[in-house]
């Protein structure tokens, strides 16, 4: 196991030395530059024929740039790959700590192949291209009702906890500058509080790598979470302050009370940048029933143009991201065909977790550096005062907050929250983007020693500790569909009872958004025929299509019977049977005229319909299904087409689109065999 | 306001109260100056046309199935007492009263909690919740989009998920086992402001 992951190293690292250096063809390296972010200078280079015909040469500063960028990301993911061979070493070691070992290593390689510094992360790209697919990521699974439960205890964590942290560490790190004037002297008060406020910020990108692999319960995995995400705003209004702060010459109470509100500004600002690009997302994807492959591309587009609209207007943009995500999603997904809404997943998972293996990578590339300038005392105090800060700030604030609380927080969640506060690579990019002054570089070593520390020891001991002590765990697999009913019927008791006693609890809130969400947003947003989706409906046909694809954390029904869940083989034949037949009978007739860019089976769903039939017989197809239901029409169809491809599509898929209706054999049999046999007979009637 | 409830209510009947229901002083004043302001005709007892008026609970899914839930057996007026007593399942169970040794279960313990939201269901107080009781509620809360085969399936997927004993109905122990991983405790409390 370390072998192969030793070997996908020195893999990745000769890829590394082939890029960094000139191939090695027969003509002697040429001398390289330093080099910054990811540019690197090659040359170009051509076997030596001279004046005649070039057979073979090799232009590789034509193709630099892509082609770097792509052994980064190559790099990346087989350092990934790489290290889930070895089984045991990830239940120990958390990813993001492999990683930054990974990049360690390869940034020693760089450095003493070439005796300069290995490329470092340049701000630019960090903030432009590697954070937003996390935090979209993180926003689109978001856990919307728990968040939004717990929205004030986070808010009051993100807010209060950060100026309380950045003010703390701030001024001890002054203190401490003045008691050891001799190498600390020149550092001011502002610089102090500078670095205070990006070091003080929690790191949604370290949080969740690791908080992922711990499976605590979800309130406190929101805590932390909901935190690290709704700090960008405090932490970004603080950065920029203080450094304004600094550029000017003199500050007056009346700046600092004019920073008070850019908070608020920069926040709200996001937040709405966010809505209005979510609320246009959704109603894009209204419209999208006409080119469903791009569907998924405009989730992205609308998200990412989010974040850069807030960033243009100095705006938190991860709270925008997140609230376009947030925004758009149910919207979407009610509108988008089921593959779109897995591509979307897919590609959402994908893009955020290469990004956050290059952010770790670069993490440890970059701390291999020319020039580190260390000073015992500061950067140990620093260490110090961040853990300090950060447990009183946890202590006291849910101190308050319990009184207010339905759900306490209890001591131990409360020290995984103090204790899981990491930093990463947000305040790495920050220090970066100091303007230069004499202790600089201290400023920066001190900050790689945090991340780190808190990334290394942190990341590493939160597991156990978390097992020691005994913290609750997540409940695990997805409700069933009992508890979702239940849960249901408790919420509208609650609300009607709120409404008794006249108190504008949660409760009351939660109904008078839904109302006005059922009232106008749905009717605006969502497509007409896809309007009905109730959420008992949607986790009923959760469960069903999990099952279907046999995914072990579906909670099986207390009794084990099968009381029909997937349907007995001689069924699936006989239907797949039925299906076939009568689809070879339009196979034949339909032609295949379809764009390069549907998919196959979006072309099978309307062609045969639309092409061979009158208008009059397609709706009765449509009504013969169901009494005007377009859900179970719409599958009906799909269910046509998919077994149209009938050599790609798996059993089980035919599964998924007949079983709801099958679904009850005590019932829906005898409707469904009436169903197929309509089927049956509108499909003899066109031939 | 504050006056004029507390001479309607005598000191006796506040303490009766709170040992009943275990409701602080304030906050019995302070629902039984709320119940006065239902009860227009002012006889001290309200009726089901008292709780109708209430706005957000007539379009409630659930409106009727809760206000019924007040009235006791076959009555139409509901006094103070029998207010405060359905309004107690819902208080917070407070960390030291779980340890309290009290002869009866205080109403606002976990089981009762979920005898009030069963017997919504169970509109016959048979002790079960059939499949049509369970596919009446349902309608009330999914609505009308949804067809009568899909809601028959939820209610046939539910009851399987429940039924232990094999008699397509859930019983109160099943009831409490299936709901045995939800945060109950939490879900069904309000935080009566002091």
């Amino acid at each position: 196991m370390t072998a192969q992951w030793t070997l996908s190293l020195l893999l990745s690292a000769c890829l590394f030395r082939a890029s960094c250096s000139a191939p090695a063809i027969p003509r002697p390296p040429r001398s390289l530059h330093p080099v910054r972010g990811f540019n690197n200078s090659g040359g170009s280079l051509s076997v030596d024929l001279p004046m005649a015909l070039r057979v073979f040469s090799v232009d590789y500063h034509h193709v630099q740039a892509p082609f770097e960028i792509v052994l980064w990301i190559m790099l990346a993911s087989l350092a990934k790959l790489g290290f889930h061979w070895s089984g045991r070493l990830p239940a120990v070691v958390p990813e993001s700590c492999l990683l930054i070992m990974v990049g360690l290593l390869v940034g020693g390689v760089i450095y003493g192949v070439r005796h300069s510094a290995p490329p470092t992360l340049s701000a630019d790209a960090f903030f432009l291209f590697l954070l937003p697919p996390i935090v979209l990521d993180a926003g689109y699974f978001l856990p919307g009702r728990l968040f939004f439960e717990n929205l004030g205890t986070i808010l009051w964590y993100a807010v209060v906890g950060t100026l309380w942290n950045v003010l703390g560490i701030g001024l001890s790190l002054y203190s401490l500058c003045l008691l050891a004037p001799g190498s600390l002297g020149d550092i001011s008060l502002l610089h102090c509080l500078l670095f205070g406020s990006l070091i003080a910020a929690v790191d949604p990108v370290a949080v969740l790598s690791v908080f992922q692999e711990m499976h605590v319960n979800e309130q406190l995995r929101i805590l932390v979470f909901g935190e690290s995400l709704l700090n960008d705003a405090v932490t970004v209004v603080l950065y920029k302050l203080f450094e304004s702060f600094l550029r000017m010459p003199s500050v007056s109470g009346l700046d600092v009370l004019l920073g008070g509100c850019r908070v608020l500004v920069v926040g709200m600002g996001g937040l709405f940048v966010g809505l209005f690009f979510g609320l246009i997302a959704a109603l894009t994807s209204r419209f999208t029933s006409g080119a469903q492959v791009i569907a998924p591309l405009f989730v992205f587009l609308y998200s990412y143009l989010s974040y850069l609209t807030s960033e243009m207007l100095h705006l938190s943009g991860i709270m925008a991201i997140v609230t376009c995500a947030v925004t758009m999603k149910q919207y979407v997904e009610a509108n988008v065909s089921e593959r779109s809404n897995t591509s979307i997943q897919y590609f959402l998972k994908m893009w955020s977790s290469v990004s956050e293996t290059l952010i770790f990578i670069f993490l440890g590339v970059s701390t291999i550096q020319d020039v580190h300038m260390w000073s015992w005392p500061f950067v140990c105090s620093t260490l110090l005062l961040c853990l300090v800060w950060r447990a009183t700030g946890v202590l006291l604030l849910t101190a308050v907050v319990n009184k207010l609380r339905r759900n306490t927080v209890t001591f131990r969640d409360q020290f995984i929250i103090a204790y899981g506060g990491l930093r990463g690579a947000i305040c790495f990019s920050l220090v970066f983007l100091i303007d230069d002054f004499p202790k600089k570089r201290l400023f920066i070593t001190t900050t790689i020693v945090v991340i780190l520390f808190t990334v290394f020891v942190q990341g590493m001991t939160i597991k156990p500790l978390v097992e020691l002590l005994d913290v609750k765990k997540e409940k695990g697999a997805l409700p069933s569909v009992s508890e979702e009913i239940h849960s249901r019927l408790i919420d509208h008791l609650l609300a009607g009872i709120e409404d008794v006693v006249g108190y504008w609890g949660q409760h009351y809130w939660k109904d008078r958004f839904d109302q006005f969400n059922v009232k106008y947003l749905r009717r605006i947003l969502i497509r007409e025929d896809h309007q009905a989706c109730s959420s008992i409906l949607r986790v009923y046909q959760e469960l069903e299509r999990q099952e279907q694809r046999g995914d072990e954390d579906v909670p099986p029904p207390v009794v084990p019977r099968s009381l029909g869940r997937p349907l007995l083989p001689q069924e699936m034949d006989s239907i797949r049977c039925i299906l076939s037949t009568n689809l070879q009978n339009f196979s034949n007739k339909q032609t295949a005229a379809y764009s390069r860019h549907t998919l196959h089976q979006d072309a099978g769903t309307r062609k045969p319909l639309h092409r061979h039939q009158s208008l009059e017989e397609r709706s009765t197809i449509n009504t013969q299904g169901e009494d005007g239901e377009f859900h179970d029409s719409r599958r009906v169809r799909s269910g046509l087409s998919r077994s149209h491809t009938v050599c790609s599509v798996s059993p089980r898929r035919l599964l998924l689109d007949s079983s709801a209706p099958a679904a009850s054999p005590q019932i829906a049999d005898p409707r469904t065999a009436k169903k197929k046999l309509a089927f049956v007979l509108e499909c003899e009637k066109q031939q | 306001m504050g006056s004029k409830a507390s001479t309607l209510l005598r000191e006796e009947e506040i303490e009766e109260i709170k040992k009943e229901t275990g409701f602080s002083h304030s906050q019995i004043t302070r629902l039984y100056s709320r119940f006065t302001s239902l009860d227009k005709g002012e006889n001290g007892t309200l009726s089901r046309e008292d709780f109708q008026r209430i706005p957000e609970l007539a379009i409630n899914p659930l409106g009727d199935r809760i206000i019924n839930a007040f009235f006791p057996e076959g009555e139409d007026q509901v006094n103070f007492r029998g207010f405060m007593r359905i309004l107690a399942h819902f208080r917070p169970i407070e960390d030291n009263e779980k340890k309290s040794v009290a002869v009866s279960e205080p109403l606002n313990s976990r089981t009762n909690k979920l005898l009030f939201a069963f017997r919504l269901y169970d509109l016959d107080r048979d002790d079960k919740i059939s499949r049509e009781e369970l596919l009446q509620v349902l309608r009330m809360m999914v609505g009308v989009n949804i067809s009568d085969d899909q809601l028959g399936s939820i209610a046939d997927r539910t009851i399987q998920e429940a039924d232990t004993n094999g008699d397509n109905s859930i019983s109160f122990n099943e009831f409490i086992k299936v709901l045995e991983k939800v945060d109950v405790e939490q879900k069904m409390s309000i935080r009566f402001l002091h």
